[in-house]
């Protein structure tokens, strides 16, 4: 079972944006109430998807500049990263089948 | 094959937790489905301040779970799933849900509403890039920025409240030349030196590339166009009931919302509906929470026939 890994201003350009299989990374802070509901999806989904897409957290209260540069105003706002540019955004919350419908088109 | 049960509530906010409440103790087996979290719209709260019993207010999560724990404590079955469909197959209802179909005698339909659209242009491509409909969830974003909040009911004005503690400052928009808002929070708003109103006023138009740079605004009783210039616009110009599941199983009203009488049943026995997802809701969290108990009251004498 593998699980989202956290990324940061100083990882993201290494761990996301260079990495082979897409990635995505889930924008959230700790007093975002939807997005610790979205938490426990996302991790069944990083074990389903385990090895075809990674998943990654980025708290934006700790990383204003990574943020900022994907113009993130409000979370939960999930980006899906192929080949370093943004594939696919979700934002606000969402339901397991809804996400696994964005996740496959990404895979196509 | 579904499940079975004796009652299902829909839904996890104030109005089904507490018909989980009483039917659990009831000792009719329940489940509650949820599609988020515990807690309903009221999650979002930061403050509940008139919720009788919490004299200094209790926060909407904390409120929600404290109901969760008290219905739990009794037998309540809680899921995280979503409802999709509903079928009725004689005296059983079906329920559809995201994890597999559960069936009972008695539904309890709490599922509740959220936030309207504006319905105007830009509004759905600048969502989560200047538009939002949760302050709590998105004021953070617009630390020392100009932002918007369109409405002028307990709902806007909590949030302008709220944005104050980071926005540069708050233009509170709404049509009508006074606020619908209950007083206490009209009178804060209007102490509140960052909060200014704009009277009479539509938006018609969200501008912005990437992200919201303005709004373009109309006067009702003048018909003078202006723009505005903000880095955010908070939508609060009312409800939308969660139904779509629903749509031919019920009849609902032309907005969406299920029809009851006030023993909280529907057209259709056995289907009954709490809190703001019914026709005239008082839409508050302690009217919820009456509807989740009368309604459960009435589902235990119909199963005891």
């Amino acid at each position: 079972m593998s699980k989202p890994i956290a990324v940061d201003d100083a990882t993201f350009d290494q761990q996301v944006l260079k990495s082979k299989t897409p990635v995505l990374v889930d924008f959230w802070a700790p007093w975002c109430r939807p997005c610790i509901m979205a938490a426990p999806v996302l991790e069944e989904l990083a074990g389903e998807y385990a090895g075809r897409i990674t998943f990654a957290k980025l708290d934006v209260d700790q990383n204003a500049k990574t943020a900022a540069s994907y113009n993130i105003m409000a979370i939960p706002n999930l980006i899906i990263f192929k080949d370093g540019k943004p594939a696919s955004q979700i934002v606000g919350y969402k339901p397991k089948a809804e996400l696994k419908k964005d996740l496959d088109a990404v895979l196509e | 094959m579904a499940k079975e049960y004796e009652v299902i509530i829909i839904g996890g906010g104030p109005a089904g937790l507490s018909a989980g409440i009483y039917t659990s103790r009831a000792r009719l087996s329940s489940l509650l489905i949820e599609r988020g979290v515990v807690g309903g719209q009221i999650a979002d709260a930061e403050l509940v301040e008139n919720y009788p019993g919490f004299a200094q207010g209790i926060s909407g999560t904390e409120l929600g779970q404290l109901m969760q724990q008290q219905a739990a404590r009794y037998g309540l079955e809680t899921i995280t799933a979503e409802a999709i469909g509903f079928e009725l197959k004689g005296e059983k209802k079906v329920v559809k849900t995201t994890k597999g179909d559960f069936s009972a005698r008695a539904v309890i339909i709490a599922s509740g509403s959220e936030r309207s659209k504006l319905g105007v242009p830009r509004e759905e491509e600048l969502t989560g890039k200047g538009v939002s409909y949760c302050a709590t969830c998105d004021g953070p974003f617009f630390k020392e920025k100009p932002v918007a909040v369109v409405g002028g009911g307990d709902v806007a004005i909590t949030e302008a409240l709220h944005l104050v503690k980071f926005a540069s400052k708050v233009i509170l928009i709404h049509r009508r030349d006074r606020l619908r808002a209950t007083r206490i929070l009209e009178e804060r708003a209007r102490a509140e030196p960052k909060i200014e109103f704009l009277w009479n006023s539509v938006v018609e138009k969200i501008e912005g590339e990437d992200v919201v740079k303005r709004l373009s605004l109309r006067q009702v009783k003048t018909g003078e166009k202006s723009t505005l210039d903000v880095a955010g616009a908070f939508i609060a110009v009312g409800f939308k009931p969660n139904t779509d599941y629903l749509k031919g199983v019920l009849p609902l009203d032309d907005a969406g919302y299920i029809i009851t009488n006030e023993k909280m049943e529907t057209k259709v026995a056995g289907i009954f509906a709490a809190g703001d997802v019914r026709l005239n809701s008082a839409q508050q969290a302690i009217t919820a929470a009456g509807d989740g108990a009368t309604a459960a009251i009435f589902a235990q004498k119909l199963l005891s026939e």
